[in-house]
């Protein structure tokens, strides 16, 4: 096995180097100002604009009118035929997460997915070529309380520091249902279930976690008021468990809730109002129909499918309506991923809800827009295209909404990190380096009578809360 | 016949009358559960005579005819044209400003063979015990009232091929109508198409909830894969022998009576020729593999998956094999592969000739996306009227019905889909429903739960 991991070995520092040849990439594309001209606008919050232009300048969109002007090296893109939209944001993400899941308690708040992002993940380059900017990486749905999100732009080829949302609401993950039940999970002799085990455990859980996080800010609000005056005082004992439902109760931490059917979605409202907390986002939320009233009153918000149903028996009742009736409802609801796949086509997800349920277009390109920006706190830099904001932005070669539509080019923070006119260039030098890289010396098939290793299995694209149909 | 093979037959007799019990049991208490509660499952609504005039014809066999008329009749599309008359007591449907096309066809599906399958193994018949089912019949199983059947027709999918998934050998494939309240009702080719999975070597797609597979060692996994070959060699060459010793026997009765074997009387046509064997087959050597064993055996081999085809095209085309796409909206197999490789993948079979179609290849619940599979194929290189086509004649010809189901054409079935745009554009709403020329109701679960809450004050 020593062979096969030298070989191992060598085969990652090659993909190192391909990895900076890609960063080098991400740089060269870099433009200080870019002059949209002539386009159709989905600006979202202030309507949709023809033959308009716009002006990205040191990562922000600096002008939007007719005739703009823009300095001597500015690239000049004809945008005649062409739509810009905003970035689009998934709300609900594993992309670039090398694990999800830290299932092996029912309270999980003091892991953060911060810690586990991939900046290599190539799926994440398969979402800018659909149009998408901005992430939110979720924990797993295997605890009631499980892991702290991360906010991110998608900034392929650059260090991980740089994908950071600046700004953006920290989140934590909570779920409730099958998963942390672990239903699917069959009893097996002589293991112990993890608790809980029911609805009516996970209630428990989440009650037990706040009353000890409410007891915990009370021992260092005390610590706080008395240790001017008492220099003996011993500070109490940090716990980076509760630390992040402390800052649940005070405002500072988003709630993200993993959820399907009403009981547990009433339930969590019920935990909130009695705690004194908000839950920012129902995730998922796929009968929030039959609740929108309840969630509306709650003031959460609602991120969910388009239409994916019946893969378990709490997302039987799913229906592709969701989305309108809860719009109609009061509710901000956003459309997610929870897959790297489904992530590169969340135009058409956003549209669904146009053909189930007859939501407006302005309706429904917000769903992938300002609603998941306004989710995650980050509704002043991006979700719409306004003077100020960030200029993360796409350009299709049709309406977003049409099937026959494809992203030509997506800026984040006014730089190219998409384009399909430099991608097709460069894919016969690409074809020469994979060949080049072919004839490698540890790329070279192993001598007779060694066995060489199987295909790797690609890293797997986390889909947390659902399932790839059986293939016929 | 060996014992062995005895013990095996009667073990599978065994299993599948399990199965069935199980099936009829079982399955009517679940539709009573979790079914779908639209009445007119109950009855059919009946084969009448429609007008549907003033329309935009989209044939897809031929040119598109505006402001035409399309005669129904007897389950079958009678007549179709610019200048046809309405037939003296059809009912008709004025649809101007409304396109008429053939209903969809997604030839990859696992449709009324699972409801809902997590958490709820009593909804699944999709894969039988074993590695040799050929006698398993998908037919047998579909549940004509599994809620996912009305919630995929009202999106204007009136077919699919509906399969049985595991083992080498998975079962007999049927191709239905979405429409009936038994599986007889529904058959339009009860036993559509033989599938086996061709053996592969890890690498693939990863199975959800499961850990990643270490990579095995090559040689060990290759010479795996030739001894399942070699079982499958044998076994069709048994049914092969088994058939000539059947036909020799009801030719002569004096020779001796060979033994009925089910699961060799099953293969009989697929051995032959006459009938399609689908390998499911998604990376370049499986699919290469899969067309050298098929004309080793002289199969009539239809490639199921086809990730990969596009690496493959002149021997698909050279071979005259078909391919069914069902990994369109697919993550490309390899981290390097560029990242519109299977968006890209039907125009490239299209530009070198290769026969294919799409498929959603989902078990149920996606299968009602079908149109924008064939969408996003349109906005990666494919023109609008293959995207089309990819749905509805292609796999129509594909599957040997061509005759029957694909275009608007005189003396086909009348599966047909009326709208308000674009068959394949999301915005694009269906306002009629045809299937088997039978005016279907476009409720579903889906419909009948959004009436029940979407006034939830």
């Amino acid at each position: 096995m020593h062979k096969g991991k030298l070989y191992a070995e060598k085969l990652l520092l090659l993909s190192v180097v391909t990895l900076c040849v890609s960063v080098a990439y991400g740089q060269r594309v870099t433009s200080p100002e870019t002059l949209i001209k002539n386009a159709t606008i989905l600006t979202i919050t202030r309507g949709t604009l023809q033959n308009t232009d716009v002006l990205l300048r040191d990562g922000k969109i600096a002008a939007i009118g007719k005739n703009l002007n823009a300095s001597a090296n500015a690239r000049i893109i004809d945008g005649t035929g062409k739509y810009v939209m905003p970035g689009i944001i998934d709300c609900h993400s594993h992309s670039m997460l090398d694990t999800i899941n830290e299932g092996t308690l029912s309270v999980t708040s003091m892991v953060r997915t911060q810690d586990v992002m991939n900046v290599t993940d190539v799926d994440l380059y398969r979402e800018l070529a659909g149009g998408v900017t901005t992430l939110n990486l979720l924990h797993g749905s295997a605890n009631p309380i499980g892991g702290l999100n991360t906010v991110v732009k998608i900034k392929y080829g650059r260090p991980a520091s740089e994908f950071l949302f600046p700004g953006a609401m920290p989140g934590i993950k909570f779920a409730l249902g099958e998963n942390v039940k672990q239903s699917s999970r069959p009893n097996q002799p002589g293991v112990q279930r993890r608790y809980p085990n029911t609805r009516m455990g996970v209630e428990e859980t989440i009650r037990d976690a706040f009353i000890r996080a409410r007891d915990y800010k009370r021992s260092w609000d005390e610590y706080r008021a008395n240790a001017g005056k008492d220099k003996n005082l011993l500070p109490p004992r940090r716990d980076v468990q509760l630390e992040p439902l402390v800052e649940v109760l005070e405002g500072k931490r988003y709630v993200h809730a993993h959820s399907y059917v009403t009981s547990e979605i009433l339930m969590l409202i019920n935990i909130a109002d009695e705690f004194g907390f908000k839950v920012k986002t129902f995730q998922h939320v796929l009968e929030g129909y039959k609740v929108a009233k309840e969630i509306a009153a709650h003031g959460a918000g609602a991120s969910i499918f388009a239409d994916s149903w019946g893969y378990k028996i709490e997302a039987y009742d799913a229906i592709p309506y969701n989305a309108a009736i809860m719009t109609r409802g009061g509710v901000v609801v956003s459309m997610n991923s929870d897959s790297d796949e489904r992530a590169r086509r969340l135009n058409i997800e956003a549209a669904k809800a146009m053909h189930w349920g007859d939501l407006t277009e302005e309706q429904a390109l917000r769903l992938i827009t300002i609603n998941p920006a306004i989710q995650l706190g980050i509704q002043d830099r991006v979700g719409s295209i306004e003077v100020g904001k960030d200029a993360d932005v796409a350009i299709w070669n049709g309406h977003p909404f049409s099937v026959y539509s494809r992203v030509d080019t997506t800026f984040v923070d006014g730089a190219v990190f998409f384009d399909r006119q430099q991608d097709l260039a460069r894919r016969p030098e690409l074809a020469k380096e994979r060949a080049a890289l072919e004839q490698a010396e540890p790329n070279k098939p192993a001598a007779a009578g060694q066995s060489p290793q199987a295909p790797r299995r690609r890293r797997p694209s986390h889909e947390d809360d659902t399932i790839e149909g059986d293939q016929p | 016949m060996t014992t062995t093979g005895k013990h095996k037959f009667e073990r599978l007799t065994l299993t599948i009358l399990v199965c069935l019990i199980c099936v009829i049991c079982g399955g009517t208490a679940l539709a009573q559960q979790i079914g779908n509660p639209t009445t007119q499952d109950g009855v059919l609504p009946p084969r009448g005579v429609y007008a549907i005039r003033n329309a935009h014809i989209v044939t897809v066999s031929g040119p598109d005819i505006d402001n035409g008329t399309v005669v129904i009749r007897d389950g079958k599309i009678e007549a179709v044209g610019a200048s046809v008359d309405v037939p003296s007591g059809a009912q008709t449907i004025d649809a101007r400003g409304l396109s008429v096309y053939p209903g969809m066809i997604d030839a990859g599906t696992n449709m009324g063979l699972v409801e809902v399958p997590q958490g709820a193994n009593g909804t699944v018949d999709l894969a039988e015990v074993g590695e040799f089912n050929p006698n398993a019949k998908a037919i047998i199983a579909v549940n004509p009232h599994s809620a996912h059947i009305a919630v995929t027709r009202v999106e204007g999918v009136t077919n699919t091929v509906t399969a049985p998934t595991g083992g080498l050998i998975s079962g007999q494939a049927a191709l239905i109508n979405l429409l009936g309240t038994s599986p007889k009702e529904m058959a339009v080719v009860p036993y559509a198409a033989l599938v086996i999975n061709y053996p592969r070597v890890s690498g693939g797609r990863a199975e959800f909830g499961g850990f990643q597979q270490q990579p095995g060692n090559l040689s060990e996994t290759l010479e795996a894969n030739a001894r399942e070959l070699d079982q499958l060699r044998k076994m069709l060459r048994d049914a092969e022998a088994y058939g000539r010793a059947r036909d020799a026997y009801a030719k002569d009765r004096s020779l001796p009576r060979p033994d009925q074997n089910v699961v060799l009387d099953a293969l009989v046509p697929y051995v032959r020729g006459e009938q399609p064997v689908m390998f499911r087959a998604d990376r370049e050597a499986e699919i290469r593999g899969a067309i050298r064993f098929a004309e080793e055996m002289k199969l009539k081999p239809i490639i199921l998956g086809g990730d990969d085809a596009w690496k493959v095209a002149s021997l698909l085309k050279e071979k005259n094999v078909p391919v069914i796409l069902t990994g369109v909206l697919s993550l490309p197999l390899r981290e390097d592969d560029f990242y519109d490789t299977l968006y890209e993948n039907p125009a490239k079979l299209q530009q070198a000739g290769v026969r294919f179609c799409i498929s959603t290849g989902d078990a149920g619940p996606e299968v009602r996306n079908l149109p924008l599979y064939a969408g996003m194929a349109a906005a990666y290189g494919l023109s609008k009227a293959d995207a089309l086509k990819s749905v509805t004649l292609y796999p129509a010809q594909i599957m040997n019905v061509a005759d029957r189901l694909g275009s608007i054409e005189p003396g086909k079935m009348a599966n047909l889909v009326v709208t308000d745009g674009d068959l394949l554009e999301i915005r694009t709403h269906i306002r009629y429903l045809f299937i088997d020329g039978r005016s279907v109701v476009l409720t579903s679960r889906h419909t009948e739960l959004n009436d029940a809450f979407k006034n939830r004050k």
